[in-house]
């Protein structure tokens, strides 16, 4: 059991510019979070929007630097706000962002999108980037002739599949996937979670999952933070979490989550029938 | 009784690769004061087909249809005038982002009186009385002070509630709400649909819901019809759908739900319908 990534009491503040009227202030996005996750295990951050846990997905991916608070990447610190981290480092943590419309550049043909992080963090050889992004379009469920065409040609599904083998060109023991299915239609999410599970089976990858999804993160999770307006208000295994929620927030959470269950549908429609029944009487 | 009736609607946009037909032969009935739910991914057509009742589509598209009745008046012979009796009166509809829905340069309140007085014929004054009963029937606090705000100043929540209280301001006899939940987050959410389904009930008024979200299909809608490139798969009441899907499609698409999962890995839809064969059978 090798902890992939750890965060003690990481805080972020953003400044706001002032004007000629008003000095600068500052919003704390992030007020203090500790955290760790395991290799081969998903750590899923639930939170509505502006609950900050993009900003914590932005600093565990070493995007942006924590204002406070420590760190760890496979046990050692980063701080990158005074340091550069090392093209190592880099290639350990890796991200996959929400919209695969957004994060494939579209004049980049698909195998330069994915031999780019090589060519940059490594001195492999050309025809070995080429091996190498080919056996990795066909790990996602691609075939290897889609290494000449352009991000346009894809549909979401495809495209976040090749975003995914993108982020794991560089061998990372960590993945930041920050709402990796919520602009997919279901039946494309179902497969994208699919291979997200294969893949951390076979190359015991972490994840850190960043979902408002209950429903998803039910699945996927191993263990479950729960954020808002800052604060990890919630955090357990998922069994816990969702067996017994503590927090009011993760309650009104569950509660406002539309449910599918047949027994809660046929309590609904019997309560409007008699609803209607009443009215008219 | 039904209110809008649609019998064999056809929607063809012409393209540069040729015609593609976005809703084919597609039946649409709702009675009044009922939820009806259209469900669908991308691309099965369930926002054309009701774009294509509000008169909403580019130029591009061609609509036939053999009937389209709303409450016994024929939508397809009324003049420009005569429609815009009906569209925007009696039938009304909000869309996904409330806030592109709202003109960034006006107050809310200028955009709900605008319906008000141009909709209703009302005078400035009685307009914004109405205006601040609505924005209270829709839940904004104070809606006088929320009145002179302009759509930047609101959360996506907010703007929703705008967007509702526009919509219910001529008093619909129908309401088409397309994803009206879906850019928004699941506490919001549930209070617009509560909000939605307490108007629905209030007013009376007819409700087409279009959703990709089976879970808002299941606690909103009395009843259910599950489209899929531009085809329609299936029919039924909601507790049917759910209980006891006939279609191949829907039966698919309520498995890959990542909370029906029971074993390790997701059923996918692929595992349950195959395009090919079911346009091989039909």
């Amino acid at each position: 059991m090798t902890i992939a990534a750890e965060g003690r009491n990481l805080i972020r503040d953003y400044e706001i510019p002032g004007s000629i009227f008003r000095g600068s202030s500052s919003v704390r996005a992030v007020k203090g979070i500790s955290f760790s996750v395991e290799r081969g295990k998903t750590l899923a951050i639930v939170g509505e929007s502006g609950s900050g846990k993009s900003t914590l997905a932005r600093i565990i991916a070493l995007i942006d630097p924590a204002t406070e608070g420590e760190l760890l990447i496979e046990g050692k610190p980063v701080d990158i706000a005074r340091q550069k981290p090392t093209r190592d480092m880099r290639s350990t943590v890796q991200m996959v962002f929400q919209n695969p419309y957004g994060s494939l550049n579209p004049r980049q043909k698909i195998g330069d999108v994915l031999t780019e992080p090589l060519a940059l963090n490594t001195n492999v050889p050309a025809a070995e980037r080429r091996k190498r992004a080919e056996e990795m379009l066909e790990k996602v469920g691609m075939p290897r002739e889609v290494y000449n065409r352009y991000p346009h040609m894809f549909s979401g599904g495809q495209r976040q599949r090749i975003a995914i083998a993108r982020a794991l060109m560089l061998n990372p023991t960590l993945l930041v996937l920050d709402e990796p299915v919520s602009a997919l239609d279901l039946s494309v999410q179902a497969q994208v979670l699919n291979l997200l599970a294969d893949l951390q089976a076979e190359f015991d990858l972490a994840y850190v999952f960043i979902s408002h999804d209950l429903s998803v993160v039910r699945y996927i999770a191993d263990d479950v933070l729960v954020m808002h307006k800052g604060e990890a208000v919630e955090q357990g295994t998922r069994d816990e979490v969702f067996a017994d929620p503590k927090h009011p927030y993760t309650r009104q959470l569950f509660a406002a989550t539309p449910v599918t269950d047949v027994e809660a549908i046929r309590a609904r429609v019997a309560s409007r029938q008699a609803a209607r029944a009443s009215a008219q009487s | 009784m039904a209110l809008l009736t649609i019998k064999n609607l056809t929607v063809r946009f012409a393209t540069s690769t040729g015609s593609f037909t976005a809703v084919d032969s597609i039946d649409v009935t709702v009675d009044k004061g009922e939820v009806l739910a259209i469900v669908g991914e991308s691309g099965s057509g369930k926002s054309v087909s009701m774009l294509a009742v509000m008169g909403l589509l580019p130029d591009t598209a061609t609509i036939t249809a053999d009937e389209m009745t709303f409450d016994g008046q024929d939508l397809k012979r009324l003049s420009p005038n005569q429609r815009r009796k009906i569209i925007g009166n009696e039938i009304t509809m909000i869309f996904q982002e409330p806030i592109a829905s709202l003109n960034p340069s006006f107050t809310v309140g200028y955009q709900v009186e605008e319906v008000l007085r141009f909709k209703m014929g009302m005078g400035r004054r009685a307009a914004r009385a109405r205006a601040i009963e609505l924005f209270t029937a829709v839940g904004i606090p104070e809606p006088e002070q929320k009145l002179k705000v302009y759509p930047h100043q609101m959360s996506g929540g907010q703007s929703q509630r705008v967007m509702i209280a526009m919509a219910i301001a001529t008093n619909p006899r129908l309401l088409i709400a397309d994803e009206p939940t879906t850019a928004l987050d699941v506490t919001i959410q549930k209070q617009i649909l509560d909000l939605l389904m307490k108007l629905q009930e209030d007013y009376g008024m007819a409700l087409i819901m279009i959703t990709h979200d089976m879970g808002v299909v299941a606690e909103t809608a009395d009843r259910v019809s599950v489209q899929y490139k531009g085809k329609k798969m299936e029919e039924a009441d909601v507790l049917s759908l759910f209980e006891n899907p006939q279609s191949n499609y829907t039966r698919a698409l309520l498995s890959a739900l990542p909370e029906n999962a029971t074993g390790d890995r997701l059923p996918t839809v692929s595992d349950f319908f195959n395009p090919e064969a079911e346009e091989a059978k039909a």
